[in-house]
């Protein structure tokens, strides 16, 4: 078992009239399996509505499944005793940056965490000053989070899960509210934690720029998981991606045109520098066996 | 019918240490029915800027003109300009707050002190260029989805008969199925309407396959104008200032570096792939 | 426009108040205010000026800064001065409109007393906070107040929302300069009209205001107990505190000011 792994999971919000009268219940999550080893750096993608958010909130005991189970680093969520243990060990960072920061000066932020846990005074100045150097922002210790961007608030509630030892990292949507660079900020910071500090990382988002460095990508619509694999596997599925109305990459787009058009690229192209070559090598092979290459592929 | 900008500077905090410039003589035309995307990252000033273009902000320095007329001058109607120029904020759903959606969008006209009939025509006629049919008039804008509520907030200034609407990141927080459907509606409503519409994004490739003209802001200064092809020619000094050009571009100017004989200023995909396939000589093969 | 309110809030920078305990802090502006209430004579306010003084220099926190933020309540100011000019009995000195009004002897030395009693009041309560960050200052109070927890006040609690209260106050104001702006640009009027219509017109912008606190309020709790937080049992202490010897020099100079102050201010 790696270190979250889900069962059949179903949850089912009740839905209430104005009196209160059950009207019905909607399926936020509907028979998602997974298993994710330790340090792996998982993507989830969906759009709103896909599910996506509600099943991150199995990761943490924040709520539990209405059928089937999840375990988190072999403990079932639903286990009381477990809770703080669970929440410890599966830390978790939240779309808006305001509403997630609760200090008045960075670092007494990034403390609160391992203040609930009772950590010593000593040992939390210890934690917070590795994690805020993690992130990258140890020169902001002593700001107020209201004077900081978007992305450097994010980098800041990452510290603070940080600070707690956490396993793994459940991320749900943290650059939603973000300007690209931002994201870009919060995205390096996400990948260091997982190359570096070798925590098991889950990005949850509906930007795919954001997906290309992960091991596993997991697209989720309607509730349940509509496509599986590395994002090379993922991105090569192009004509499912639209359908599901992602945003694709250009560079994906434009290869799987070209591809439509009789290239012969391979599949799954993520960046620039992979097309532009992919395009010299199909121009030098033209070029050597021109004219007769024109024919053999055109009949 | 214009909106003019002449040396248009604004400082926040003037005559204090803390002075800062927002703007920076801004001299700009933005002529009647143009679809306009204003760019720049977070604290460029393009926020200031709009907010300049109804009134709500007075200009350190320099005029505003809106067809013809200073809207600083003393005297001069600044209810009547604010339902000329609407001006759609970020997450504008966070100002819905009537019981109904059709109340909320009748809000703004209701304000401008029309008949009540006037009023209730122009808010269906809003929500009808939106997109939100009557099923929705007597829902709680709180229970609509994301797009929906988003809509509403839209159809809101709308209903104030604007010849001039600006929106301030319209696709903010959306997904990108809600990013594409509030773009399509307002490109919708651009060639319906005829109206002048300025799209504040940070977004180059959300603005790109739409907009006429791109004005790229930077330190309170407008650094690039023209249209998107044009613009994106400088994708390397976008770069520099914490701005993308469509990744279109990056592949067009890298292949034509390596020799490519392609022309570096498509923007579309179908584009690129008409000019790759020509530069590898395969157009004539294809269609043989 | 709101943003403008300087008053009270905490100006980030080094110096010897700022790394005081908040308790020495809390029980000094306490004590401070209470003396103020002691004087008798120009000597107490004196006496009390010099120790403002010293204090303000001491924090390093321009004056400017301080006045500027006294800007906010001048309005007050002037009407209890106007008040206890205007209607003090006593020997008058001037009078207006046929000896209805009039200005007594009394009654300029109590306005006098009055404004300086209320800027002091207000300057040295503003020395507090602007030299405590909000989360020490709770802290302080958290620690100070622990007595009655026996008492069954849920002091913790009490104390964790005064400081996430102080946290969300910037964000909240920006907020409503937002909405407001908003609202003004769908033709609201918030500045002219009657009384009811003013009041009236307060709802556009209320309500949405209310429902982004609630959010953000519901967003908060969720973030909180997702990193562990279960009250203040058990809780450590990041910033714990524990008195230093520059706290008992603090202590030793407001008991000399208080005997000085009250001492000679009585006389």
């Amino acid at each position: 078992m790696g270190i979250i792994k889900a069962q059949d999971v179903v949850y089912e919000y009740v839905k209430r009239d104005e009196e209160g009268n059950v009207e019905g219940s909607i399926r936020a999550v509907d028979q998602v399996s997974l298993d994710i080893e330790q340090g792996d750096f998982i993507a989830i993608l969906g759009h709103n509505g896909s599910g996506k958010s509600t099943l991150a909130k199995h990761m943490n005991a924040i709520l539990y499944p209405t059928e089937g189970c999840v375990w988190v680093d072999g403990k079932d969520t639903r286990a009381e005793e477990e809770l703080w243990n669970i929440r410890q060990s599966a830390g978790m960072v939240f779309q808006n940056p305001d509403n997630q920061i609760i200090g008045q000066v960075v670092e007494e932020d990034v403390g609160f965490g391992p203040e609930n846990m009772g950590v010593p005074t000593k040992e939390i100045w210890e934690r917070v000053e590795e994690s805020l150097k993690a992130v990258g922002m140890y020169q902001y210790r002593k700001h107020s989070p209201n004077k900081l961007s978007g992305g450097q608030k994010q980098r800041v509630s990452i510290a603070g899960v940080l600070a707690m030892h956490p396993k793994c990292i459940v991320l749900d949507e943290p650059t939603a509210m973000l300007d690209p660079n931002g994201r870009k900020e919060v995205v390096r910071a996400v990948r260091a934690l997982n190359d570096v500090e070798k925590i098991t990382v889950i990005l949850i988002t509906h930007y795919m720029e954001e997906i290309v460095h992960a091991d596993k990508v997991f697209v989720m619509d309607q509730g349940r998981i509509a496509m599986e694999g590395t994002p090379r596997e993922i991105f090569s599925r192009v004509e499912e991606l639209k359908a599901l109305r992602l945003d694709v990459p250009q560079v994906t787009l434009l290869a799987y045109e070209l591809q439509k058009q009789g290239l012969d690229l391979p599949r799954g192209i993520l960046t620039i520098p992979e097309l532009v070559a992919a395009l010299e090598r199909e121009k030098g092979s033209l070029k050597k066996d021109t004219p007769e290459g024109k024919d053999k592929k055109c009949p | 019918m214009s909106i003019v900008l002449e040396h248009v500077s604004y400082i926040y905090e003037a005559g204090t240490p803390l002075a800062q410039r927002a703007l920076d003589d801004i001299c700009l035309e933005i002529p009647n029915g143009q679809f306009v995307g204003l760019i720049g990252h977070t604290g460029s000033g393009k926020s200031t800027l709009v907010q300049h273009l109804n009134g709500l902000m007075k200009a350190t320095e320099g005029h505003v003109y809106y067809n013809g007329e200073d809207i600083d001058a003393p005297g001069y109607d600044k209810k009547k300009l604010r339902s000329s120029v609407g001006l759609v904020f970020q997450y504008p759903e966070h100002q819905l707050f009537e019981i109904d959606v059709f109340s909320d969008v009748c809000f703004g006209p209701k304000n401008l002190g029309l008949p009540k009939e006037e009023v209730e025509r122009r808010a269906r006629e809003a929500l009808n260029l939106v997109g939100l049919s009557e099923e929705y008039d007597k829902q709680s804008p709180f229970e609509l989805s994301g797009g929906q509520k988003r809509r509403a907030a839209i159809a809101g200034v709308l209903a104030m008969g604007p010849k001039v609407l600006i929106l301030d990141e319209p696709t903010a927080g959306l997904d990108p199925r809600g990013r594409e459907e509030i773009l399509q509606q307002i490109k919708r409503l651009q060639v319906q309407t005829g109206m002048t519409i300025l799209l504040v994004s940070h977004s180059m490739e959300d603005v790109a396959e739409y907009v006429d003209r791109i004005l790229v802001m930077n330190h309170g200064r407008v650094m690039l104008d023209g249209a998107p092809r044009e613009v994106f020619r400088h994708y390397k000094e976008l770069e520099e200032v914490g701005l993308a050009a469509p990744q279109v571009t990056y592949i067009m100017h890298a292949l034509h570096e390596k020799g490519f004989d392609v022309d570096a200023d498509a923007t579309t995909i179908e584009e690129a792939a008409g000019e790759i396939m020509k530069a590898l000589g395969r157009s004539e093969t294809l269609r043989n | 426009m709101l943003r403008d309110i300087t008053l009270g809030q905490y100006y980030q920078t080094d110096s010897v108040i700022h790394r005081l305990d908040p308790r020495v802090k809390l029980g000094g502006t306490l004590l401070f205010i209470i003396s103020l209430f002691f004087f008798q004579n120009m000597w107490g306010y004196v006496i009390a000026a010099a120790f403002l003084a010293l204090v303000i220099h001491l924090s390093t926190v321009p004056f400017r800064y301080i006045v500027k933020g006294m800007r906010a309540i001048l309005f007050l100011l002037l009407i209890t001065v106007a008040f206890n000019l205007f209607l003090t009995p006593g020997t008058p000195l001037v009078s207006f409109f046929g000896g209805h009004v009039r200005i007594t002897y009394e009654g300029i030395r109590l306005a006098v007393f009055i404004a300086l009693r209320l800027c002091f009041l207000i300057i040295g309560s503003s020395m507090m906070t602007l030299t405590t960050t909000p989360n020490n200052l709770t802290d302080g109070m958290e620690k100070m107040l622990r007595p009655l927890k026996l008492f069954k006040v849920p002091v913790h609690e009490v104390a964790m929302m005064m400081s996430i209260a102080l946290r969300f106050i910037p964000i909240l104001l920006e907020e409503t300069d937002k909405i407001m702006k908003a609202q003004i640009a769908r033709g609201a009027d918030f500045e002219s009209g009657k009384l009811v219509q003013r009041a009236k017109a307060m709802v556009p912008l209320l309500v949405p205001l209310f429902i982004s606190a609630f959010r953000r309020a519901n967003d908060l709790a969720l973030a909180m107990e997702a990193r562990c937080y279960r009250g203040g049992e058990g809780r450590a202490k990041m910033k714990p505190l524990i008195y230093q010897k520059r706290d008992g020099i603090a202590y030793l100079c407001l008991g000399l000011y208080l005997v000085a102050g009250i001492g000679i201010g009585r006389l």
